[in-house]
């Protein structure tokens, strides 16, 4: 079972939420889809015991077989490809650019090439570091400053749990876009964090409607809760039910600025998260 | 003119509230908000959309049943997995990629516009606002920016402003920098927290990288002053400006809540005066 944490706006609690979760649980298996930047770790303090590169597809040229047609760059949807072809009859006949950044590692270059003079390389776009906290293994991705293709990374640490035997809970990213995407596709059920603000509505309708988009049930956490009910009066129209609430505290702020997890700081909350756990698993019964 | 971006990395460090400001502050100016995945600033400026326009993001893929006869070579080539088991595309994983319709013999697959999002030219109180909304789970939003930051710059060519100022997406990826590239000047919203510390530190190595002038804002500092501390001491390492420490307040939450920028929110209420003036020193700093 996959259950993921997300919320449209950023700063919601968003990994608290994932982090308590997953600390009250205990056994499962932990990812920090939030690629570019992955926060968990700060909370869980987990032993990274393996870190491993995550590459992209890319191009790879062999300039002997290249005859500078300019058929590679045609197809490339995302004018990553350039094709010179010189014609002061020296060699080399011309000159291929490559723009990595705007390579989306759709192969069709590859299968392109009438020369079969380009094939797949790699070029790596960011790290998986995994590792352990108690019965928790983590894994975290982690996209290189300056790269775009978090997709990439995400769909790479996501491949490396096993979510038919082990509970898995999926820390994602903030906002509507692939990144969300890539992290909220097939999951079995999706946590909304938000706050009562009107940022915090505005951003949650974006967010549920991702979850609607993609087929996922949701529910909703209000964190830094008050007495006001903009919230509320959404969930209730769309009928997403509130799994729980957490009220805005100096002392829980304090102890998320240190990077003490809320249950070890409040125990009492475990069982909350259980309960929340448990009202989660029966609704997918 | 002078083109500022304000960032922050984490989400939630207050932003688009200080991108509110200086739109208020700010004599003569463009404003855009370039969070396009989860747009906020209007919430605040609320403005009259003057011009609405689709946004064209790339292409997408659409297989016709009547010509496709499932010989299964674009499910076999497509990276994206987005064409399912019964030959239909599944358009939240269609990257545009488009080469299954190169490849596909049949010529059944049909490459149409993918509209992924709206954009808008509106006019508010305080100047023009650039703004957009990105289509549920669509690609893209790097592009997106890239075209609010070009009409921005020729309404402000036109309009002979001072000023574009930016509020940013949170992250370090691509919609970040199509906000960041050719700015004169990024500001970091930070607070104290690791997490908040953490994601500066990225928001550095990517303005770096950029080779754009990065100053700092600590917002909220006193929910932990061990940690601004911590901050200020890896700014001054690492020779960063910190150009200033703004308290927590219920009362910057309220402003929100009643849809004002804080410091318009703020201008008759004597007890906010020391946070107005932290807020118009920080816009001194980067005008």
């Amino acid at each position: 079972m996959i259950i993921a944490v997300a919320s449209g706006k950023g700063g919601t609690g968003k990994t608290t939420i994932a982090v308590n979760l997953a600390l009250s649980i205990g056994k499962l298996e932990f990812i920090d889809c939030d690629v570019e930047e992955p926060n968990a770790h700060l909370f869980l303090k987990p032993e990274v015991t393996e870190t491993k590169p995550v590459y992209t597809m890319v191009p790879e040229f062999d300039f002997e077989k290249c005859n500078y047609c300019g058929e590679c760059s045609k197809i490339c949807a995302y004018n990553a490809l350039s094709v010179l072809k010189y014609s002061d009859g020296e060699k080399p006949e011309g000159d291929i650019l490559f723009f990595a950044h705007l390579c989306h590692g759709c192969g069709g270059c590859v299968l392109l090439c009438p020369e079969k003079a380009i094939k797949e390389g790699k070029r790596e776009i960011g790290v998986i570091n995994i590792g352990k906290k108690g019965d928790i293994r983590f894994i975290e991705g982690r996209l290189n400053v300056s790269e775009v293709l978090a997709p990439a990374v995400i769909e790479e640490a996501r491949s490396l749990v096993d979510p038919k035997k082990n509970i898995v809970i999926i820390d994602a990213p903030p906002g509507s876009a692939c990144p969300v995407v890539a992290s909220l596709r097939e999951v079995d059920f999706c946590i909304l964090v938000t706050e009562p603000t009107p940022f915090g509505l505005h951003d949650l309708e974006i967010a549920y409607e991702v979850t609607k988009v993609l087929g996922v049930p949701s529910g909703v956490v209000i964190n830094k809760s008050g007495d006001d009910e903009i919230i509320d009066r959404f969930c209730e129209k769309k009928e997403i039910p509130i799994l729980m609430r957490i009220p805005f505290d100096r002392e829980i702020a304090r102890a998320y600025a240190e990077g003490k997890a809320l249950v070890e700081v409040f125990p009492e909350y475990k069982e909350r998260f259980l309960e929340m756990f448990e009202r989660i698993r029966g609704q997918l019964k | 003119m002078k083109q500022i971006l304000v960032i922050s990395g984490k989400g939630g460090t207050g932003k688009t509230m200080l991108s509110a400001c200086f739109s208020v502050l700010a004599d003569k100016k463009i404003i855009v908000d370039a969070d396009v995945d989860a747009a906020n600033l209007h919430l605040l400026l609320n403005p009259e959309v003057k011009e609405s326009y689709d946004f064209v993001g790339g292409k997408i893929a659409r297989i016709d049943p009547e010509n496709c006869i499932q010989c299964g070579t674009c499910r076999e080539i497509c990276r994206f997995d987005a064409i399912n088991e019964e030959f239909e595309v599944i358009p939240v994983y269609c990257e545009g990629c488009t080469i299954c319709s190169y490849f596909c013999e049949q010529g059944a697959i049909i490459l149409e516009d993918r509209i992924s999002g709206k954009y808008f030219i509106s006019s508010t109180k305080y100047g023009t606002l650039v703004h957009a909304r990105l289509g549920i789970a669509q690609e893209n939003s790097g592009k997106l920016v890239a075209k609010l930051r070009e009409i921005a710059k020729e309404l402000a060519e036109k309009q002979e402003v001072n000023y574009v100022i930016i509020d940013g997406p949170p992250g370090v990826g691509c919609p970040v920098m199509a906000s960041m590239t050719g700015v004169d000047v990024v500001v970091a919203v930070t607070e104290p927290s690791l997490s908040g510390l953490h994601d500066l530190m990225r928001v550095i190595d990517l303005a770096e990288h950029f080779k754009v002038e990065l100053k700092v804002v600590i917002n909220k500092f006193d929910l932990s002053p061990e940690l601004s501390q911590k901050i200020e001491e890896e700014l001054k390492q690492k020779g960063i400006p910190l150009i200033g420490k703004i308290p927590f307040s219920e009362e910057v939450v309220t402003s929100v809540k009643r849809g004002i920028p804080f410091i318009e929110y703020a201008e008759k209420k004597p007890e906010l005066t020391d946070i107005v003036d932290t807020i118009k020193q920080i816009w001194k700093e980067v005008a």
